[in-house]
C-alpha cells in the first residue's frame, strides 16, 4: 500500500486593515500566484480598524515563505505570523447532524462525551452536534460518526494562537545569571 | 477651502507636481475634465487610452516620476489594463485616475460600468475605489506615495462620478495612514558586510543588473562599485544604459538573446552580485542549469524577490542605491583593490569570448529564402546601427516587442541611464509608438526614435494622430520585414518552417501614405543608399512626427538566442560562428 503523505501545512495569522476588498485581495493573491489554501478565517481582531485572517495554507517552508512575502506586498496587510504546528495551539470549531433514532442515541452520547463534544439539537430521528478541539480530533470524531450516517457537516477552519511560554520570565533570568 | 471633488482632485494632482496627463474624457470623469481648463496640468488627448498608459509609462521612465493616465469608466479603464499589468511588471510608477458610476449606482450593471478595482486588483501595487469624497485628497497623496517608493508600480484610484460633483473642504497636505506599508530601504550592515567578503573571495564575479539600479537611481553609484571592483558587469534588458556599453567593464546583454560573452559570464560566473535584477526566465534560462556553480547576492527593495526563483547565499532588502553605497564604504574600508582588467584570469578568458564572438548579423540578404518575396533587402540591426550613429549621444529609444525590440536592445549603444524604454515583463506589442510620446514630453529637447516592427506599428499606430496634433515630434522606425518576426522566427526553428498566421502583408498597409494622413512626415527605404538620406532627413524635422518604412529582410533572425526550456550553455550563436563554438564545446573549452 502506498502511504500518502499529507502535504505540510503551515498557519497564518495576517492582521490587515478592516478595508473594502480586503480579503479579495488576499484570496486573489493566493489564487494568481497558485497557492493553496485548505480553510480561512476572518473576524474583527480586539483593535479597532483591523481584522484577523487565519489561514491555513499547503507548502513547504520556501512555498509558505514566499506566501507570507508575497501577502505582505498588499498595503493593507499590517502584521503577518507564522503560526508553526508544534509551536501553537489550534482549534476549530464543528457542528454537524447525526442520524440516529432513539435506539442509538446512548451510544453516540458515549462517544460525544469521551470527545469533550456538545448536543446543540435534538430531533425525531437526528441529534446536532458541536466540537471545539484540535483539527484533527475534528477528524476522528467525523470519522466515528460516519457509520451513523452525517449531514451538514460544518467545519470553520483553524484558528490559532503561539504557544505559551512554560517558564517564568523569573526563572529564566536566575538560570541564565547562574550560566555565567 | 470649499470646492467640488473635481476641483479638489484636479488641485491635489497640481499638490502632487503632476505637470502633465494623458487621457480622454468621458461620461463619469467629466465633472474632473471642467475644472481642467483652468489647471496648469497640460493634458494630451490620446485617440486610446490604452496609448494613454504606455504614454504615461513613457514619461515614468524617463523621469522616475508617476505617469499619470486620466480617463473614464468602463471600457476606458478595461482599456487601461494592459499598461497597467506593463507598469506593474516592469515596476513604473504610474497613476491612474478612472472615473466610475455614481455610488448609488455601483453593482446595479450602469452604463459604462465595471469592477475597474476588481478588474485590475493582479495588475497594480494598490487600487482603491474612493467612496468618500473628503478622502480624495488622502486617496491623491497616498496613491503617489505608494507608486513611487518601495518598489515602484502602478497605482489606480477609482472615483464615482457623484464624489466628484460633492462638496469637499480640501487641505494640503493630507495625513498618510498606511500602518502596513513601510519599506525597508536601508540594507542589513552584517548581510553587507557578508556581501564584501563573498566579493573579496570571488575569482569569476559577475554584477548582474537589473532595472531595479534605474528604479534607484543607482547609475553613479553602481559606476563606482564597478570602478572599485574591476568585476565585469552585465545589463538586463530592463537596464540597458544603467551602466555605459562603451565603459570597458560592460560586457552588455545577458539572456534568451543576449550576447555570448554576457550569458557565459553568468554561465560560469562563482559570484553572481544581482542587483535590482529578479531572475527572470528569459535571463536565466532553464533554471536547474543556471549559472551552476555560482553564489548568489541578491539586492532588491522588494523582499518577496529574494528566494522567489534562486535561493541567495546573501539576501539583501534595500534601495540599491543605498545599499551599493555602503557596499562601497566596506570594500573601501577593506582597501579592496580592483581586479586588474588587462591581466586577470577572468578578464582574459572574457575578452577572448568577445574577440571570438561579438554580436553580428548576416549583412546579405538570405540567399534562396523562401520568404523571398515578402519583405525586403535591408538587414534589421544594420539600419539600427546607421540610427543610432547619426543621432544625438543621449538619444531615447522606445520600442516595441519582437526581433526589432531585440536588435535595438543589442546593437544601440547605452551610455546613458533613462535613454531606453521598453516593454520586458509583459511583452507588450504596440509598446513604442505612445512610449516614445510620453518619453518626448518628458524630455522635449531630446530626439526620441521609436524603433518599431511593422506588427506592433499597426497595434497603436493611431497615437501619432494625438503626437502629430500635440506636437510632440517623434521618429518612427518601422523593420517592416511583412512578418510578425520572432513568431515567424520560432515557427522556422521550432516548427519546422511551418509558418501558421505569421505574414502580415507586403503592401498592405501603405506606410507612408498611414503616416502622412496622421499629419507625420513618411519615407520610404528599400535599398541601403536611401537609408542614411532618410535617417538624416528625419533627424532633422523637429516639427512634426516622421514615419520611416524600412523594407527589411524577412528571412533575418535574431541570435545568438537560447531556445525556448534549453539552458544558458546551449547558447546559439549566429550561423558564421556556430561551428567554432560547436568545436570550443567538443573540447570541452566552454
Amino acid at each position: 500500500m502506498t502511504v500518502i503523505l499529507s502535504p505540510k501545512t503551515q498557519t497564518l495569522s495576517v492582521l490587515v486593515e478592516d478595508k473594502p476588498g480586503v480579503l479579495a485581495r488576499v484570496s486573489a493573491l493566493i489564487s494568481r500566484r497558485g497557492y493553496n489554501i485548505v480553510s480561512l478565517t476572518v473576524a474583527p481582531s480586539v483593535e479597532l480598524g483591523l481584522s484577523r485572517i487565519n489561514m491555513v495554507v499547503e507548502g513547504d517552508e520556501s512555498v509558505v515563505e514566499q506566501i507570507v512575502k508575497q501577502l505582505f506586498k498588499l498595503i493593507h496587510v499590517v502584521k503577518i505570523s507564522e503560526l508553526a504546528p508544534d509551536a501553537s495551539v489550534h482549534r476549530e470549531l464543528l457542528i454537524a447532524s447525526v442520524t440516529t433514532g432513539v435506539d442509538g442515541r446512548a451510544t453516540v452520547s458515549e462517544l460525544l462525551d469521551i470527545f469533550g463534544a456538545a448536543i446543540v439539537d435534538v430531533g425525531a430521528d437526528q441529534l446536532s452536534i458541536m466540537l471545539a478541539a484540535e483539527p484533527s480530533k475534528l477528524d476522528d470524531l467525523l470519522a466515528l460518526l460516519a457509520p451513523y450516517g452525517l449531514s451538514d457537516v460544518q467545519r470553520t477552519g483553524a484558528i490559532a494562537i503561539p504557544k505559551l511560554s512554560k517558564q517564568s520570565t523569573k526563572l529564566k533570568s536566575v538560570q541564565t545569571g547562574k550560566a555565567s | 477651502m470649499k470646492m467640488t471633488g473635481a476641483q479638489a482632485l484636479i488641485k491635489s494632482l497640481e499638490a502632487e507636481g503632476v505637470d502633465v496627463m494623458f487621457g480622454l474624457p468621458g461620461g463619469c470623469i467629466l465633472p474632473a475634465y471642467d475644472p481642467l481648463r483652468e489647471s496648469s496640468i497640460r493634458h494630451i488627448l490620446v485617440r486610446h487610452e490604452q496609448g494613454a498608459g504606455h504614454m504615461a509609462e513613457g514619461y515614468a521612465h524617463v523621469t522616475g516620476k508617476p505617469g499619470v493616465a486620466f480617463v473614464t469608466s468602463g471600457p476606458a479603464a478595461t482599456n487601461l489594463v494592459t499598461p497597467l499589468c506593463d507598469a506593474y511588471m516592469d515596476s513604473i510608477p504610474m497613476v491612474a485616475i478612472t472615473g466610475q458610476v455614481s455610488r448609488a449606482a455601483i453593482g446595479t450593471d450602469a452604463f459604462q460600468e465595471c469592477d475597474t478595482v476588481g478588474i485590475t486588483r493582479s495588475v497594480t501595487k494598490h487600487n482603491e475605489l474612493v467612496m468618500d469624497p473628503q478622502e480624495l485628497m488622502r486617496a491623491v497623496h497616498e496613491a503617489f506615495h505608494i507608486a513611487k517608493t518601495g518598489r515602484p508600480g502602478p497605482v489606480l484610484l477609482d472615483i464615482p462620478k457623484d464624489v466628484l460633483t460633492a462638496e469637499v473642504d480640501f487641505s494640503w497636505p493630507p495625513d498618510i495612514n498606511l500602518p502596513g506599508y513601510k519599506p525597508s530601504t536601508k540594507g542589513h550592515p552584517r548581510m553587507i558586510k557578508a556581501a564584501a567578503e563573498l566579493m573579496a573571495q570571488a575569482e569569476r564575479p559577475v554584477l548582474y543588473i537589473g532595472g531595479g539600479i534605474l528604479k534607484a537611481r543607482a547609475a553613479e553609484a553602481l559606476r563606482e562599485l564597478a570602478e572599485l571592483t574591476g568585476f565585469p558587469v552585465v545589463t538586463t534588458l530592463m537596464a540597458r544604459g544603467a551602466f555605459p556599453d562603451r565603459h570597458p567593464q560592460c560586457l552588455g546583454m545577458p539572456g534568451m538573446h543576449g550576447n555570448y560573452t554576457a550569458v557565459t559570464a553568468m554561465q560560469q560566473s562563482d559570484l553572481l552580485i544581482a542587483l535590482g535584477a529578479r531572475f527572470d526566465d528569459r535571463v536565466t534560462g532553464k533554471l536547474d542549469g543556471f549559472a551552476p556553480k555560482a553564489k548568489i547576492i541578491h539586492v532588491d527593495v522588494d523582499p518577496a524577490e529574494l528566494g522567489k526563483v534562486r535561493r541567495p547565499d546573501v539576501p539583501i532588502v534595500g534601495d540599491c542605491r543605498l545599499v551599493i553605497e555602503e557596499l562601497v564604504k566596506v570594500l573601501r574600508a577593506a582597501d579592496t583593490k580592483p581586479i586588474e582588467i588587462t591581466s586577470n584570469a577572468w578578464w582574459q578568458t572574457l575578452r577572448d569570448w568577445q574577440e571570438q564572438f561579438p554580436l553580428s548579423y548576416v549583412d546579405d540578404v538570405t540567399p534562396n529564402s523562401p520568404l523571398a518575396g515578402h519583405g525586403g533587402t535591408l538587414k534589421g540591426p544594420q539600419m539600427i546601427e546607421l540610427i543610432r550613429d547619426s543621432s544625438p549621444d543621449d538619444t531615447i529609444v522606445a520600442s516595441g516587442v519582437g526581433q526589432h525590440q531585440m536588435w535595438a536592445s543589442q546593437y544601440w549603444k547605452f551610455d546613458h541611464p533613462y535613454t531606453w524604454v521598453n516593454s520586458g515583463g509583459l511583452g507588450t506589442m504596440g509598446f513604442a509608438i505612445p512610449a516614445a510620446i510620453g518619453a518626448k514630453v518628458a524630455a522635449p529637447d531630446k530626439t526620441v526614435w521609436a524603433i518599431d516592427g511593422d506588427g506592433c506599428f499597426q497595434m497603436t499606430a493611431q497615437e501619432l494622430v494625438t503626437a502629430s496634433v500635440e506636437n510632440i515630434p517623434i521618429k518612427v522606425a518601422i523593420l517592416n520585414n511583412s512578418y510578425l518576426g520572432m513568431v515567424r522566427q520560432w515557427q522556422e526553428m521550432f516548427y519546422d518552417e511551418r509558418y501558421s498566421e505569421v505574414l502580415l502583408d507586403s503592401q498592405v498597409p501603405n506606410y507612408v501614405g498611414w503616416a502622412e494622413a496622421m499629419g507625420c512626415v513618411g519615407l520610404r527605404v528599400d535599398s541601403i543608399e536611401e537609408a542614411q538620406p532618410a535617417i538624416d532627413k528625419a533627424n532633422a524635422i523637429n516639427d512634426r512626427p516622421v514615419v520611416i518604412d524600412f523594407r527589411c529582410d524577412a528571412a533575418e533572425k535574431v541570435f545568438p538566442m537560447v531556445p525556448a526550456g534549453a539552458n544558458n550553455s546551449q547558447l546559439v550563436v549566429t550561423p558564421s560562428q556556430q561551428a567554432a563554438l560547436d568545436q570550443l564545446r567538443a573540447q570541452g573549452k566552454v
